[in-house]
C-alpha cells in the first residue's frame, strides 16, 4: 500500500463539503502557512523537491522562485486546469471530489507568491466542476480562508474560477493566459517568460492542479519529510490517471517507488488486462509521450525494472524510454491497432494545433492523411519514411510544445512498430479486416488462462 | 433584438469585476458561454454582436474568439447534442462502435441534426474521462461507459425530456 | 562622440558585428546583408508584435553570449531572439538550420495553390522568392490541397484565402493603423482564415496597406486585378501633398509607358513599409498630374522588377538589319509561304483517322493542283501517292 497524500480522505463521506474537509483536518496547511514568511514557504516547497505535475516536470519551486516582484505590480497566480492531454483525467477527480484540497493548495501558494487574485483556468467541458468549486469558494470565504485580511495576517486574496471552451492547446501555460485574457489561444513567442510578464503583462505563475494540491501535504509534513517519498527527484506521490485495456481504470495516487508491472497486473491498481489479453504497448503519461511495446515497458534497457517515476520511466531516452509526463497511463493490449491508436493521435493534434506556426499547422494535417492512408490499406513504404521526415521537421521547429507532442507519438510508433506499418502497406486488404497482433514484442509475463 | 434578463446581465458585471478594471475583454468565453445557452444552443453573428455591445469590443474580436473554441457552435444545432469523443483512449475502448450505432439509431451522419431538430451528432477530441470511455459530453454532463442499451436510454430520456417540456 | 554606448559584439555565419543591445538576430543579421540575413515571411519591422510565426528566420545559437557561452538547445526565432554581448549565431552554415528551413518551406508550400501563373503577385512574392531559394522540385504532398470559401472585402481589396501563409501582417497592421480592425484571423488550425466573418468590405482610410504588408498574394490591389505583370511597370518615387494627417504621401508609381497602372507605399530593400499611405493616394491618385515626380525606384538588379530596366540603360546603336549581316529579319513572316506542312485548303477534320507525315509533302511532289478539290486524295479517303 502506497502512502497517500492526496486522495487519503477521498473516500470519506461528504469530504467535498467544508464542514467535513475542516473536520478532518482540512486548510492546517494554510494556518502553519500564513505564520511563516511568504519566502520560507517558498524554500519549504523547493526543499520538497516538488516537480510540475502538469507534464513538464520542471521543480515548482524553483518556478516560483523565478517570479518577478516589481513593486507596485499587480502578481497572479493562475492555476492550470484545462486538463486535456489524452489519458489524463486526474485533475478532474481531484476538483470533483476534492475540491476544499485544490482551494487550499491555492491559498497556501497565493500567499507565498503574493498573489492577491487567483484564477483557476477550467476546461469547458468540465462544465459541472465550476460550480463544485465556486461552492467550495464561497465556504472557504465565509469561513475566513479567503477574502480580505486572512486569518488577520493581513493577506487578502480572491480566488475565481475562469472556464474555457474547448481548446487543447489552452493547457499550454501562454496560451492558457491568452485565452484569460479573453483572448484566442495562440501561446505567446518566449521570452518574456510568465513570471516576468504573464497576465495582463503582469508577473504571474502557471501552476497544475495536482501541483497545487500537493502544497498542502508538503506545507503539514514538511519538504524534508516530502523528499523521503519517493526516490530521487521523484519525490512525492503522483497521480495517476489509468485507462485503456484494463480491469480497473480509474485514478491512483502511487508513490514513485512502484514497479509499472505492478502497477498494471496489481489488483491494488489496474488489476491486469481483461480477458486473458496480453499487453502489447503503452504510452505512460500522457498521449504526446512516446509509446513503448510490452518488451521495454516494463524493463529498462538495462534490464532493470521500470519504476513508475520521472527517471526510470524516462531511462533509455526516447529512443528505448518514455516518459512520466502528465501521468495518464494507456494501455494496450494485443487486439489493439497501433497505426489507428497513431492516426488517432495524429487527428488529435491537428484539431488542437492553433494554426499559428507554419510546421505545426500544415504538418500535423499532413501526418493524419498519410496515417489515414497506411489505416486503410491505401500506403505506400515510402509512406513511413515520409511520415518520419516531417515529424522531425516539426519537432523542435515551433513555437511551443504541441508541435513536439505531435511529433513524439508518431516517432515513436514508427520506431517500435514499423514491422506494423509495414504490414499495413503489404496487406492492404487484411489490414482493414484484423489487427497486426502482438508481432515480435514478446510479453515477458505469464498469461493467466482465463477460466 | 436578443437581450439577457436582467439576473443575467447582473451576472455579466459579476463576472466582468473578476478582471482589473479595462481588462473586462477577459469576460468573453464565460458571456459567450451566456449568450450560447439563452439564445438557442448556439452563437448567431446577432448574439455574437450583443455580447461584443456589453463588453465594448469590436465584433470581430469576438468572432475570431467564437470561431477558435471547439464549444462553440456557430450554426443551429438540436436541442441534444452528442458530443462522442473518439480519440485513442475512447478508440481502444470502443467508440467506433458506439458511433456508428448512434448513427444508425437516429439515422444521421455525424455532424447531421435528426429532422425533428431533437438530436446533433458530433465527434469531439479527448474530454478527459478516458477511463470511462467509451463517453459523450450531453450538455453539461458526461455520460460515460457507453454500450448500446445505454445510448437507447439516454435517446430515449431526452425524447421523455423534450416531450414534457413542449 | 561623447556618451559612447556599449554596443554588443555577435558573429554571425563567422561575421563579426557591433550593434546596439535590443538589436534582434535578425536586424543584426541584416545589417551585414547578402544571404546572412535570415528570409522572415511573417516578421515586419513597423508592425508591433509581428515575427515569431513562419519559422522560415530560425537560426541556430551556437554560444549564447560571453558570460554564458552555452548553446540555446533549439533553433530560435532570429526576428524574436535578441543579441547578447558576445553571441555566436550560425545561419546559412547551420545544416541544422538548411535543414529546418527547408521543412519550413515545404510546409508553407503543401498547401498553397502554386498558381503564379495567375497571381498578381508574382514578381514580387516572399513565397516565391523563398521557394526558388529553398524549395525542392516536385512535392511530396499527394493531397488535394484546401480550400476556402470565398470571401468579398469590398472594391479595394481582393482576398485569395488559399494563397494566405498565416504570417498575421495584415491583422496587426489593421490593428495599429486604422482604429477598428474589421478583419481578424478566424476558426484554428489548418483551417483558421483570414475574414470579416459576416460579408462586410474594409472601407477604412489606411485599410490599403495591408495589401503591402502581404507578403504572397492573399491580398492584392483590386483595382490592380489582372491588369499587368509587375515586372512590365516601371517604379518611380513619387509624393504629394496628402491631406490625410497620418498619411506619408510617399509612393511609389508603377507606369506602363504613360499609364500609372497601380500606387504603393515605398518598400525598401526587405520588402518593408516604413511610411504608410492613405487609401485616397493608393487607390484614387493614378494620373501623372497628382504627383511630383522625384525619379526611379531604386530595384535590386536580382529582382524581376529590373527586367524592365531603365535606369542608366544603354540602347543599342545599331539596327536589326546591320547585326544580321544585312540579312532581312524573318520575324515577321507568313507561316503560309515559308511552311512546308501547311495545307490552309485542306480541312482536317475531314481526314479519316491520325494524319501521317507524307500527308504534308509538297504540293508539286503530289502532282495535284492545289486548287483543285476533285483531285483531293482526302475528300476520297486514299492515301496512296499518284
Amino acid at each position: 500500500m502506497s502512502r497517500k497524500l492526496l486522495l487519503d480522505k477521498a473516500n470519506v463521506q461528504g469530504i467535498r463539503t467544508y464542514d467535513v474537509y475542516r473536520r478532518e483536518g482540512g486548510y492546517a496547511s494554510v494556518e502553519k502557512a500564513l505564520k511563516m514568511t511568504p519566502d520560507q514557504v517558498t524554500e519549504e516547497v523547493k526543499k520538497s523537491g516538488l516537480r510540475g505535475r502538469g507534464g513538464a516536470g520542471f521543480p515548482t519551486g524553483l518556478k516560483w522562485s523565478f517570479l518577478a516582484k516589481p513593486e507596485g505590480v499587480p502578481r497572479h497566480l493562475v492555476c492550470n486546469a484545462d486538463e486535456s492531454e489524452p489519458g489524463t483525467f486526474k485533475d478532474r477527480y481531484l476538483m470533483e471530489f476534492l475540491p476544499h484540497l485544490l482551494i487550499e493548495g491555492l491559498i497556501v501558494s497565493s500567499y507565498a507568491l503574493g498573489s492577491k487574485v487567483t484564477y483557476i483556468y477550467i476546461r469547458g467541458e468540465y462544465a459541472w466542476i465550476p460550480e463544485i468549486l465556486e461552492t467550495a469558494i464561497a465556504e472557504a470565504r465565509a469561513n475566513g480562508w479567503l477574502g480580505k485580511n486572512i486569518l488577520g495576517t493581513g493577506f487578502d486574496c480572491e480566488i475565481y474560477v475562469h472556464t474555457g471552451a474547448g481548446a487543447y492547446i489552452c493547457g499550454e501555460e501562454t496560451a492558457l493566459l491568452e485565452s484569460l485574457e479573453g483572448k484566442r489561444g495562440n501561446p505567446r513567442i518566449k521570452p518574456p517568460f510568465p513570471a516576468v510578464k504573464g497576465v495582463w503583462d503582469r508577473p504571474t505563475v502557471v501552476n497544475n492542479v495536482e501541483t497545487l494540491a500537493a502544497i498542502v501535504p508538503i506545507m503539514n509534513i514538511g519538504g524534508e519529510e516530502y523528499v523521503k517519498i519517493g526516490v530521487g527527484k521523484s519525490t512525492g506521490t503522483k497521480l495517476i490517471s489509468a485507462c485503456g485495456n484494463i480491469n480497473k481504470p480509474g485514478v491512483y495516487e502511487i508513490d514513485m517507488t512502484i514497479s509499472v508491472e505492478e502497477f498494471i497486473y496489481s489488483d491494488e491498481y489496474c488489476g491486469g488486462i481483461p480477458n486473458g489479453k496480453r499487453l502489447k504497448a503503452c504510452i505512460p503519461g500522457g498521449s504526446s509521450v512516446p509509446i513503448l511495446p510490452a518488451n521495454l515497458l516494463l524493463k529498462t534497457v538495462k534490464g532493470e525494472k521500470r519504476l513508475m517515476n520521472y527517471e526510470s520511466l524516462s531511462d533509455g531516452g526516447f529512443a528505448k524510454g518514455s516518459m512520466l509526463g502528465s501521468g495518464g497511463f494507456i494501455v494496450l493490449d494485443e487486439d489493439q491497432c497501433v497505426v489507428r491508436n497513431t492516426l488517432t493521435l495524429a487527428r488529435f493534434y491537428r484539431h488542437e494545433s492553433c494554426g499559428q506556426c507554419s510546421p505545426c499547422r500544415e504538418g500535423t494535417g499532413w501526418m493524419e492523411k498519410i496515417l489515414r492512408n497506411i489505416d486503410t490499406g491505401k500506403g505506400k513504404k515510402s509512406d513511413i519514411d515520409l511520415l518520419w521526415d516531417i515529424q522531425r521537421k516539426i519537432e523542435g521547429n515551433t513555437i511551443c510544445p504541441l508541435g513536439d507532442a505531435a511529433a513524439w507519438p508518431i516517432a515513436a510508433a514508427i520506431r517500435h512498430f514499423r514491422d506494423e506499418f509495414e504490414w499495413h502497406v503489404d496487406n492492404p486488404q487484411e489490414c482493414l479486416v484484423r489487427n497486426y497482433g502482438l508481432a515480435h514484442y514478446a510479453d515477458p509475463l505469464e498469461v493467466v488462462a482465463p477460466a | 433584438m436578443i437581450k439577457f434578463s436582467e439576473e443575467k446581465l447582473k451576472k455579466v458585471g459579476e463576472i466582468i469585476t473578476r478582471y482589473p478594471e479595462g481588462k473586462q475583454k477577459s469576460a468573453i468565453i464565460p458571456v459567450l458561454h451566456m449568450a450560447q445557452d439563452e439564445f438557442g444552443g448556439w452563437l448567431s453573428a446577432e448574439s455574437m454582436d450583443y455580447v461584443a455591445t456589453l463588453l465594448q469590443l469590436e465584433p470581430i474580436e469576438v468572432y475570431e474568439v467564437a470561431t477558435f473554441y471547439s464549444m462553440f457552435n456557430l450554426k443551429p444545432v438540436g436541442r441534444y447534442v452528442f458530443e462522442v469523443c473518439q480519440t485513442g483512449p475512447c478508440m481502444v475502448r470502443g467508440c467506433d462502435d458506439i458511433i456508428d450505432y448512434i448513427k444508425k439509431k437516429l439515422n444521421i451522419a455525424v455532424g447531421e441534426t435528426t429532422p425533428d431538430g431533437l438530436f446533433t451528432l458530433k465527434t469531439v477530441e479527448c474530454l478527459g474521462a478516458c477511463g470511462y470511455a467509451p463517453m459523450m459530453q450531453l450538455g453539461k454532463y458526461f455520460r460515460e461507459n457507453l454500450t448500446p442499451e445505454k445510448v437507447d436510454s439516454i435517446i430515449e430520456e431526452c425524447r421523455q425530456k423534450a416531450a414534457t417540456n413542449n | 562622440m561623447a556618451d559612447e554606448k556599449k554596443l554588443f559584439k555577435v558573429t554571425i555565419d563567422n561575421i563579426t558585428i557591433e550593434v546596439e543591445p535590443g538589436t534582434s538576430i535578425l536586424n543584426a543579421a541584416r545589417k551585414i546583408g547578402g544571404d546572412v540575413a535570415p528570409p522572415a515571411m511573417c516578421y515586419y519591422t513597423t508592425l508591433k508584435g509581428s515575427g515569431g510565426k513562419c519559422r522560415t528566420c530560425l537560426v541556430e545559437v551556437a554560444a549564447g553570449s560571453t558570460a554564458d557561452p552555452r548553446p540555446m538547445p533549439k533553433l530560435v526565432a532570429s526576428c524574436r531572439t535578441n543579441v547578447m554581448d558576445g553571441m555566436v549565431v550560425k545561419n546559412i552554415t547551420s545544416d541544422k538550420v538548411i535543414d529546418a528551413r527547408n521543412g519550413v518551406v515545404e510546409f508553407l508550400l503543401i498547401n498553397h495553390p502554386l498558381d503564379c501563373p495567375i497571381c498578381d503577385q508574382a514578381g514580387e512574392c516572399s513565397l516565391q522568392d523563398l521557394g526558388y531559394e529553398h524549395g525542392k522540385e516536385g512535392t511530396r504532398y499527394e493531397f488535394a490541397r484546401r480550400t476556402f470559401e470565398k470571401h468579398d472585402m469590398g472594391p479595394y481589396i481582393q482576398l485569395h484565402m488559399t494563397r494566405c501563409i498565416m504570417c498575421f501582417r495584415c491583422v496587426y497592421a489593421a490593428d495599429q493603423l486604422t482604429e477598428k480592425r474589421q478583419h481578424g484571423i478566424l476558426d484554428r488550425g489548418d483551417h483558421a482564415e483570414i475574414a470579416t466573418y459576416i460579408q462586410k468590405s474594409l472601407d477604412h482610410d489606411f485599410i490599403g496597406n495591408i495589401i503591402d504588408v502581404c507578403p504572397v498574394g492573399a491580398l492584392t490591389d483590386k483595382t490592380f486585378r489582372f491588369k499587368n505583370r509587375v515586372w512590365f511597370l516601371k517604379p518611380v518615387d513619387a509624393h504629394r501633398n496628402c491631406s490625410h494627417a497620418k498619411c506619408s504621401g510617399k509612393v511609389t508609381l508603377w507606369y506602363r509607358g504613360e499609364e500609372v497602372f497601380r500606387v504603393t507605399a515605398r518598400k525598401d530593400q526587405w520588402g518593408e513599409v516604413k511610411d504608410f499611405i492613405c487609401n485616397e493616394c493608393r487607390f484614387e491618385k493614378k494620373a501623372t498630374a497628382d504627383w511630383e515626380i522625384e525619379g526611379p525606384t531604386l530595384v535590386s538588379r536580382h529582382s524581376v522588377i529590373s527586367q524592365g530596366h531603365y535606369v542608366g540603360v544603354e540602347r543599342p546603336q545599331e539596327v536589326l538589319y546591320d547585326v544580321l549581316d544585312g540579312r532581312k529579319p524573318q520575324l515577321l513572316m507568313d507561316i503560309h509561304s515559308v511552311s512546308e506542312v501547311d495545307r490552309p485548303e485542306i480541312d482536317l477534320s475531314k481526314i479519316n483517322g491520325p494524319a501521317h507525315s507524307t500527308d504534308f509533302e509538297p504540293h508539286e511532289a503530289r502532282g495535284l493542283n492545289p486548287t483543285s478539290q476533285a483531285g483531293n486524295p482526302w475528300n476520297t479517303g486514299k492515301l496512296e501517292k499518284q
